[in-house]
Parts: C-alpha cells; structure tokens; sequence
C-alpha cells in the first residue's frame, strides 16, 4: 500500500503536520490589525519572520523592526559607474584613438560631452536600481513554499498575513502558534516544504 | 511706527466678522475645503482590485475586436510606408534641398513629446506626493512607452541606408570611424535610446505587485504562468515592499532628470544649428512645455473613453480629468507665453533673417495657415477650460482637447517646415508639400499606438491596483474611524454602475 503524503500545508487546529515544516503563518483581518500584531511578534524578539500585504502599508517595516533598504547605494554607484564608463568611451575614442577634426572643435571638448555623459549615467543607474531591487527581494523565483498555502492566494489581494519561518533562532512551534494567536491571527497554518 | 516694536498693539482678529456667514455659507466653504476622495462611492480594496481585474478576466469585448482590426490595419500602412522607403530610398517623401526636414521629424517630436508626459505624470507627481496620480499614472507610463516607440520609427529609417544605422552606435567599425560625441544628433540617439529603456524600467517595476496579483487571480493556465514569470515571483511581504518603494522614489527621481535631458537635447536639435527660427535659447523649456501639453492632451484622449468602457468612473473620477484639464490649461499658458516671447526676441535680436523668418514669413508665408490654426488650437480653444462645468464635463473636455492635440502636431510643423523653407538666399527658397508616403507613415503611427494600447489593455492591469489600495482611506492604520455626527446617515456604499 502506498503511503499516504501529508498535505504541504495544514491547520493548526488539524494536528496534521507536513514532513518538512518551513513555517507557520496566521491571517489577519486588515491594515490596522495587522500594524498592532507585527509590533506584538517584534516584541517576541522573532528575526526571520514577515508580514504579507497586498500594498505597502507605511510605516510596518518601523512597526516589523526591520531595518531601512539600501537601494539607493545602487542608484548612487550604478550612476557613478555609468558616468565613468561613459567618460572613458568619450575620451578614449573622441581624444586619443580616433580623433577627428570636426569644425576645428578641440579633441577633448568637455562641454559637448555633457548630454551623453549624463544620459549614460541615467540608463546605469536605472538599470543598476532595477537590478539591486530585485536582488535584494530575493526575485526571481518561480517556487516558494507560501504558494502551496491556498489560503495565500489572497495577499496580493484582500487578505494580511503574518508567518514565522522554522529558521528564527528562537523557533518553537508552540512559541509562534502562541504569538500569532495571541497578536490575533486566524486560519494558524503549519505551511511546508519539500523534502 | 512702520514696522513692529515691543509696544506696538497687535490688533486682535475680527471672529465677529467671520460670524456673519450663515449656516448654509459655512456648509458649502467645509464641502469646497474638503478633498475629493482618491477613489469615489467609499470603495473598497476588494472592489478596487475586482473591478480593474475584470478588463482582463471578462470576455472579450465586441469593440476591442473592431479596434484592433482598425488599428491594425491602419499600422500596417506604416509597415507599407516604411518597406516602400526601404526599398527606394528617402526620396519617396516630400523632403527637398531647402526643406531638408520636415513631417519626419515633425512626427518625431510629436511623438516623443506625447511620451514626456506620461514620465512626468509618473514621476513628478510622484515624486511632489500628488497622491491622486496613482489613478492615471499606469495608463501614462504605458502611453509614454508605446509615443516613444512609434517616434523611434523616424529616426530608424529617416537615415536612409537602415542597414547602416549601427554607425549610430559607439562600436568600432571597419573604417575606423567612430560617432562625433559633441553632435547633437548623437545626443539624441542616446536620448532617445536612454528614454525608452528607463521608461520601460519604469513602466515595468510599478507592474509587478500588480502581475503578482493578476498571477494568483486568474483562472487561464497560460495566462497565470505568463504573469508569474513576468512578476518575477513577487510575493508582497514587507521587506520587500521596503525595497520596493525605495526603488520607485529612486527611478522617479532619475526619470525626471531623463525628462528634462532628453527635452534638451531634442530641442538643442534644433537650437545649435544656425537656422533662423531654430536658433533660440527658449527652444530648452519651449519643448519641455510643449512636451508635457501634447502628453496632457493624449492621456486624456485615452482616459475619457477608458472610463466609460469599462466602467472606471469610481477610479478615474472626475477629479482626475479636472486636474489634467487644468495642467493642460496651465500649459496652454506657458506655451502662449513662449510663443510671444519667440516674437519678442525675434524683434530685439536685431538680426534681419530672423525677423523675416517671424514676421513676414510665419504670419503671411505660404505656411500662415498652419501658424493661424497652431494659435488658435494651442492658445485661444483651451482657454474653455478655465470654466469647471467644462472639466467636469469629461466628454465635452474631450472634444476641447482635440484642438490642442492637433495643434501641437501643428507647432511642431511650424518650428520645422515653416524655419527651414525659407533659407538665407532667395534661390534657395523651396516649399515642402507631403507626399502620399509621408501621409501614410505619419497615419499608420496611430494604428501602431493605438494597437499596442489596446493589446496592454486587453492583457495587463490598465490601472495600478497596488497603488489605488495604498491611498484608500482604510489601508491607512493609522487612519481614526469615520466620524458620524448625529442625525447624519452612514457614508453608503453606493452601487451606481457595478
């Protein structure tokens, strides 16, 4: 008889625990639930954990503890790198290895160069933001072990949700269940992996 | 005493004087203070996200089917124009030795222009917290992606040989030549090429909460699997929307610099050359301006019909079609401004050619016509909009817009043609006429916007839904509950056209 395979993600209330647990998520009602409960699992002392939104809600990164982005350094250094290496195609190929004479204008015209320098420090940094947003959001993934949970459907939608990863270092499964309940989570899901 | 001493008595304010208003005075200055809602009839995020859903999840509409028919056939005389040049040569269109641009590079910078405003609408108001733009600014960054792509049709095949246009490029060829990095025209390869990739960027990072949530909605296998590649696996948690709207002040911010460099450079196509009429350091703002009312006048061409077909009237109150009205009459301003100033100048520069150019040849030239209509399109028609029963009223605002619209397209004949025919010798004087090549190019443009327009529709969310979210009253946590004073009756939820 073949075994029968826990689903990937249960109730809480069910008991039935996926083989390989990955985390354990609660619902909650709105933007201002949500808000009073990420500043209740931030007071847990809990790291690996996020609050799920369908839009940015201002100020839950504050009330989460997390810390600020950075994607401003690779719109600074992306520009820089664009500026530069714009500046070294110009002068190296307009001064030095094809110089042309064009109107008498002197090889290295600074001023002329000005547009190009700075379209080209615009198109790295917008690239190089892109990129480093994306990068730093762990993107692109095509799997994660939240989609199997049918109710998580809904966050990009209408639904809030709070989930406590297995890999916080003060994980217990009694201690999430207890702070997600108490912060006034429903629908307590055990959400799994595969093995 | 003059001015205010430690002894001087400060008259206290008149409240008696306040006190005369009556109750009704009152209630009506309280409505006027108080801000429309973003979204109208109390809506909330569920709605939002359904019903800008529902123009991909509904059935196909009968007059997408007739649109795309009509738009595509008329692109593919662009397609037909286009392979005709290629063929032939640029001989095919109406340019001659005096005249040596023309509806070329009118088209050009009509389009371009067209395509400004959606970054500035984007980006600006984004960036000045205009949090009412989350309403429109989809539909103007999707405008501003396909203007640019339907501008960059000219100077693709404007050049003549295309299989030669890699020498625009910065990349070392057989003779050894490389792009003159100080030539204006260069500048604009690069201003083009750097405003249509940044506008992607742009387009394509506010799509992405967006695609994520097309992703878990739809029920088409194809369709779900396309919008989960394209979303990059967004899944909405809050450390990465910290990242997120970092990333988007940040675009914003480098789109607004492209926008006023690539105004720039377009117009300083123009503005180094020698050519009477051309030659004038206003032609930086001029095109900017210019730019931006072209754009306004677009956007609402879009809105209005958008609106009614597929039942946005809660999303795109309006409130919206007021404000655009009002940039657009603001911009109707400026640009009659710079208009006199062109004449101004041209008066106190005290160079012959150029007071030939402006008064004899502009107003009673063989191209007087288009300069009458520029006028009176441009600065005279949308003075209408200073009344608000006209905003308010979206398909009459419509029709006013219209005007602009093709005088921008006149505008931008007037600087080029009507500078150029006319040079420094009297034996050098030409005239441009189009030719039916010219006509069929510049028309089937139209169907290529038009056509990728109503492709994004049919297929994308038209609308930011995320954005539309964040700004509704009750995503706010912090937001005290309504107030409902006595005797009053609840907001209701008005189902007007659900």
């Amino acid at each position: 008889m073949p075994e029968v395979k826990p689903p990937l993600s249960s109730s809480v209330d069910s008991g039935i625990m996926p083989r390989k647990l990955y985390a354990i998520g609660a619902e909650f009602a709105g933007p201002k639930e949500l808000f009073a409960a990420a500043e209740k699992v931030r007071d847990k002392g809990y790291k690996n954990w996020d609050c799920y939104t369908p839009f940015y809600i201002h100020g839950l990164d504050q009330a989460m503890g997390a810390g600020k982005s950075y994607v401003n350094l690779f719109t600074f250094f992306g520009g820089m790198g664009g500026l530069v290496g714009a500046f070294l195609l110009i002068v190296i190929t307009s001064v030095y290895v094809y110089p042309i004479n064009t109107q008498g204008k002197p090889y290295f015209s600074l001023p002329g160069f000005v547009p190009i320098l700075d379209l080209v420090m615009i198109l790295a940094s917008a690239f190089v933001t892109l990129f480093g947003m994306i990068a730093l959001n762990g993107m692109p993934r095509l799997q994660h072990p939240l989609w199997d949970w049918e109710a998580f459907t809904r966050a990009t939608h209408d639904k809030f949700f709070i989930v406590i990863e297995v890999f916080d270092p003060k994980f217990s499964e009694k201690g999430a269940i207890d702070a997600l309940r108490e912060a006034g989570g429903t629908n307590l899901t055990y959400i799994g992996e595969d093995e | 005493m003059g001015y205010l001493t430690p002894s001087t008595k400060i008259t206290p304010p008149r409240w008696d004087l306040l006190a005369r208003h009556d109750d009704n005075e009152r209630a009506q200055a309280e409505k006027d203070i108080i801000r429309e809602p973003y979204v109208t009839n109390n809506r909330d995020a569920t709605w939002v996200g359904d019903r800008i859903a529902s123009a991909i999840e509904n059935p196909t509409p009968l007059w997408w089917f007739i649109g795309v028919s009509i738009s595509g056939a008329v692109a593919g005389l662009a397609g037909l124009g286009i392979l005709y040049l290629i063929l032939t040569g640029v001989g095919v269109w109406g340019e001659n030795n005096s005249a040596n641009w023309a509806w070329d590079i009118t088209n050009f910078v009509f389009w371009i222009g067209i395509g400004h405003a959606g970054t500035m609408i984007a980006a600006i108001l984004y960036l000045t917290r205009q949090r009412w733009a989350t309403g429109i600014n989809r539909a103007a960054e999707t405008m501003t992606v396909f203007a640019v792509m339907c501008a960059g049709v000219y100077p693709g095949v404007h050049i003549g040989r295309v299989w030669m246009a890699w020498y625009l490029a910065p990349i070392p060829n057989g003779n050894a030549i490389w792009p003159n990095f100080r030539s204006p025209l260069l500048w604009d390869v690069f201003a083009v090429s750097t405003y249509l990739s940044v506008s992607i960027v742009f387009w394509y990072v506010g799509l992405i909460p967006d695609m994520a949530a097309m992703r878990d909605r739809v029920k088409n296998k194809i369709l779900k699997y396309v919008y989960a590649v394209l979303c990059l696996g967004w899944r909405g948690s809050a450390r990465q929307w910290v990242n997120y709207e970092y990333c988007y002040p940040m675009l914003a911010g480098i789109a607004t610099l492209l926008v006023i460099s690539t105004c720039t450079v377009v117009s300083s196509d123009f503005s180094t050359s020698v050519v009477p009429g051309w030659h004038g350091t206003i032609f930086l703002p001029y095109f900017g301006v210019g730019a931006i009312y072209g754009g306004f006048c677009m956007l609402i061409t879009l809105l209005v019909p958008l609106r009614e077909l597929y039942k946005f009237q809660d999303l795109i109150t309006l409130r919206h079609i007021d404000l655009c009205c009002r940039y657009v009459l603001l911009m109707a301003c400026l640009i009659t401004y710079i208009y006199l100033m062109e004449f101004f100048v041209a008066y106190t520069g005290g160079s012959p050619n150029e007071r030939f150019t402006f008064f004899r040849d502009r107003i009673f030239g063989p191209y007087s016509m288009t300069w009458v209509c520029m006028l009176l399109f441009n600065s005279v028609i949308p003075m209408l909009l200073w009344s608000k029963k006209i905003r308010r009223n979206p398909w009459v605002a419509f029709t006013v817009i219209i005007f602009p619209s093709i005088g921008m397209w006149l505008e931008r004949f007037v600087i080029i043609v009507s500078s150029v025919h006319r040079d420094y010798l009297p034996s050098a004087w030409g005239m441009f006429y189009p030719t039916y090549v010219d006509i069929l190019t510049f028309t089937g443009t139209f169907g290529i916007f038009f056509l990728c327009y109503l492709l994004f529709i049919r297929f994308m969310p038209m609308i930011a839904i995320a954005e539309i979210r964040a700004v509704l009253p009750e995503s706010n946590p912090h937001t005290p509950p309504a107030v409902v004073r006595d005797g009053e009756p609840e907001p209701a939820k008005e189902e007007t056209h659900a």
